[in-house]
């Protein structure tokens, strides 16, 4: 493999990985502040409990979700110093404003909730939950619109052959962060919601087993079960809505990613949307695919009707060629790649089951949230002992699904590092191969070591991670809460949630 | 003073403020096993940056996030030269933030030994590379006339770049033991002090090496003053220290440290980093800065987010004033088993 697989190899790697992490942590942190508010406003002691132990669970994952974030900002200049050089005048702004308007707010917050329990009045402590919470949504915003940009340059012009950026309000209001970020920000209720189902459900289980149930432990659980349910079924219904509204938009800015989703090779109007595909999807000419097919969706997908044209991967390139060359520049800092012809169809494969994965993960996630809000009207709870493993199982249906959606967008930009916009709503005119946007000064060795210590690395932390999520999910409220109610005793000599 | 040159002052700044909070909290993670003897006593030591070390991480994450969007030249061909270096701070700073997080979470002898194993090591290994990064960057890179270096990873490795190394943790240690003499009370204090006292001048002798070399190859006229500032105010601090003024202390190396970063930037300006394979081939201020509008949005994002960021943070350190001792440290509380 040469530098530039292996630089990719590393995104990709440390990305999702990264990206395991911080829809969850967003999840929980916003869930857990509104437990703490239900807390602050009844005085009931569930939502205490309930507060300490899926804060807890989320401080294990927050741990894990801050560290993983410094690589993803310090990669661009490290791997892909072209990249930043090509685009630092656009690109660094939001970055910078996510460190200085979010990424501080949360951390430093953080601190105050975690060691504030007794320091702090109630009043003032809650607040410091929503700080963080609500600043974690804030730093995916930013995330989201320098990514947006990527997909969708806006706001800026062509100087020297590099982006000026000439409007920062055209970038953050880009029309693709405004569909991106809802979907983003659902996928992570999606995951937070599944969590909670999965993990009351066994707690509850497992209470079922048990001859002395304390009533209010399991109110608190089965509290915990019904929020998770409604939250990820309201997710799941905004990541429809918002997934509809981005995917038109990508019809429009990125066709070559969208026809690749549905492996569409030739144009067809009406458009039919493909659910399964057997054989090679592979080979652009799509020779011996046979997909399963509903006729008129691809149309209403892309256009909003159901009779207009969708244009295929065939059509597709001649296009491409025709605004963006046919060869790369025969530059030597482009290595292998210098002077060769382009080929503009990204990953087949990929980009087809991404797409499929992406919504068959949610889809099914979605349906067993609602089944768990059939299944525990008014306080009943189903006897079966499959179902308590099932809902555990079915934490990783979001997870899964949010990285099939992640590696489709990222993958689908091939051969795009900052991708071109055909549609005239966007610049033309600036993009950048992801071959050039590679360090030239660093050596494939180096780029080697760094994918194999960060991917040893993550391997061994996401082992810890999972165990001591277990143990504490085990551990239950009894884990969590102190020894005695935190009432009237002289709380504030010790530190109570010290490390 | 134009906008590009304010904008290296700002990073200067950033770089200031990581080194002086993250400082701290590295040489706590240092003298874990020096002033710790027992596992309270370390989890004394913990506690007294557990509320805040998150925070100062985050200003190394502004400073970088800055640079690229100031300057994205310099902090491309920074970050891509010194790639082997920063992968081995990320690998310490990730362990360092998780052990932190995970060390009180299971109730074993063995489960805290090895988190504070991590602790030690990564507090150990990340102001010694970010020392050596950013001496080198002062010193020059061997950047060819694309920002790209030539010739391998050994090349960041020079006298001035190892000195700088052994001076930012040289400082981190002393910084720590200045932190928790004021920072926690009884018998932990006695000994952070004591060791602060005997260990102080050979501590800071990297540190003073670091500042002659950057004044003798780099330096100008003026950049004398900062360099005897930050003599004069390391050596009352330790003084400070002598009569018992931790606070006075602590303060005197804020100013001291901020001298020292004054006379390195100034070494340093009006490049961003010199090439030491061709004066030509230096990246300047000028050359570097990202276009005037884009520094514009910046400066009104800094404006409005600096002082709200020092206000919150500076009411974090209000809020967790008080010194901590043993009697102020819960038993473990952690699901058994």
């Amino acid at each position: 493999m040469d530098l530039l697989d292996i630089a990719r190899w590393q995104f990709g790697i440390t990305t999702v990985y990264h990206f395991l992490m911080v829809p969850l942590t967003i999840g929980l942190a916003v869930l857990v502040a509104g437990m703490q508010t239900a807390w602050y406003r009844t005085g009931k002691y569930r939502y205490l409990k309930m507060t300490k132990f899926w804060g807890k669970l989320m401080l294990i994952n927050f741990a894990m979700g801050v560290v993983t974030g410094i690589v993803q900002e310090f990669q661009f200049g490290m791997a892909w110093s072209a990249y930043s050089r090509f685009v630092g005048d656009v690109f660094g702004a939001p970055l910078a404003m996510e460190g200085l308007l979010a990424f501080f707010v949360e951390s430093t917050f953080l601190g105050l909730w975690i060691f504030g329990w007794d320091k702090l009045s109630k009043g003032v402590h809650l607040a410091c939950a929503w700080a963080f919470s609500l600043a974690t949504v804030l730093s995916a915003y930013f995330i989201l619109a320098a990514n947006s940009w990527m997909q969708h340059p806006v706001g800026v012009e062509l100087v020297d052959g590099r982006p000026r950026l000439n409007s920062i309000w055209a970038v953050l209001g880009n029309n693709t962060v405004l569909a991106a970020f809802p979907h983003t920000v659902f996928g992570c209720f999606a995951v937070a919601g599944s969590f909670l189902i999965g993990i009351a459900a066994w707690q509850i289980a497992r209470h079922h087993r048990k001859s002395a149930v304390d009533d209010e432990d399991r109110k608190a659980w089965h509290g915990s079960l019904r929020l998770g349910a409604w939250v990820a079924v309201i997710a799941f219904a905004g990541l429809a809505i918002s997934g509809d509204i981005q995917g038109k938009l990508m019809f429009q800015q990125q066709p070559m990613k969208m026809a690749s989703a549905e492996a569409l090779c030739h144009s067809e109007a009406p458009a039919s949307f493909s659910i399964f595909a057997v054989g090679d999807v592979a080979r652009p000419d799509c020779e011996n695919v046979k997909s399963i097919t509903v006729p008129y969706i691809l149309s209403y997908l892309a256009n909003g009707d159901f009779t207009s044209e969708v244009k295929g991967v065939q059509a597709l390139i001649p296009e491409y060629q025709a605004k963006y060359g046919t060869h790369y520049p025969d530059d030597p800092r482009l290595g292998q790649f210098a002077g060769q012809p382009i080929d503009y169809t990204p990953n087949l494969p990929v980009t087809y089951w991404g797409f499929r994965f992406m919504i068959g993960f949610g889809g099914l996630a979605a349906l067993g949230a609602v089944a768990v809000l059939w299944l525990t009207r008014k306080q009943k709870f189903p006897e079966g002992r499959w179902w308590a493993p099932l809902a555990v199982a079915a934490i990783g249906l979001p997870f899964a699904g949010n990285i099939a959606g992640w590696v489709f967008t990222e993958m689908g930009r091939q051969p795009f590092v900052v991708a071109p916009n055909p549609d005239p709503s966007g610049i033309d005119g600036v993009w950048m191969y992801t071959a050039q946007a590679v360090s030239a000064g660093v050596t494939a060795g180096e780029m080697l070591t760094s994918v194999i210590a960060l991917t040893a690395l993550y391997g061994v932390l996401a082992v810890v991670e999972i165990f001591l999520m277990v143990r504490y999910v085990r551990g239950g409220f009894d884990a969590v809460m102190p020894p005695k109610p935190p009432e009237g005793e002289k709380a504030d000599e010790a530190l109570s949630f010290a490390y | 003073m134009d906008l590009p040159t304010f904008w290296f002052c700002v990073i200067a700044l950033l770089w200031l403020g990581y080194l002086f909070l993250e400082g701290f909290d590295f040489g706590v993670g240092m003298l874990l096993p020096i002033l710790g003897r027992k596992d309270v006593e370390r989890r004394v030591l913990i506690n007294t940056i557990g509320p805040v070390w998150d925070g100062n991480e985050v200003w190394l994450i502004v400073a970088g996030g800055a640079m690229f969007a100031s300057f994205p030249g310099w902090y491309a061909s920074l970050f891509s030269t010194a790639y082997l270096p920063l992968l081995l701070l990320l690998v310490a700073l990730i362990g360092r933030g998780v052990a932190f997080e995970y060390r009180g979470k299971v109730d074993t002898h063995r489960w805290r030994r090895n988190w504070d194993r991590v602790i030690i090591a990564a507090s150990w290994i990340s102001p010694l590379v970010v020392g050596l990064v950013l001496s080198a960057n002062v010193f020059g890179l061997p950047l060819d006339e694309h920002g790209d270096r030539v010739g391998g990873w050994w090349t960041i490795f020079s006298v001035p770049s190892i000195v700088g190394a052994l001076a930012v943790c040289g400082f981190s240690l002393l910084h720590g033991a200045v932190f928790l003499s004021l920072k926690t009370e009884g018998e932990i204090r006695e000994r952070a002090r004591r060791f602060a006292l005997r260990m102080g001048v050979p501590l800071l002798l990297p540190v003073i090496a670091l500042l002659f070399i950057a004044q003798f190859t780099e330096g100008s006229e003026w950049t004398w003053v900062p360099l005897v500032i930050a003599l004069v105010a390391a050596l009352a601090g330790l003084a400070r220290l002598y009569r018992w003024r931790d606070g006075q202390a602590f303060a005197l190396q804020g100013v001291a440290l901020a001298s020292v970063v004054i006379t390195l930037f100034g070494a340093l300006w009006p490049n961003v980093i010199p090439s030491t394979l061709d004066a030509a081939n230096s990246l300047s201020i000028a050359d570097t800065a990202s276009s005037p509008y884009t520094l514009t949005v910046i400066t009104w994002v800094a404006a409005f987010g600096t002082p709200a960021v020092l206000i919150y943070q500076g009411w974090t350190y209000w809020v967790f004033r008080k010194r901590i001792g043993t009697k102020h440290i819960p038993p473990v509380h952690a699901p058994s088993a």
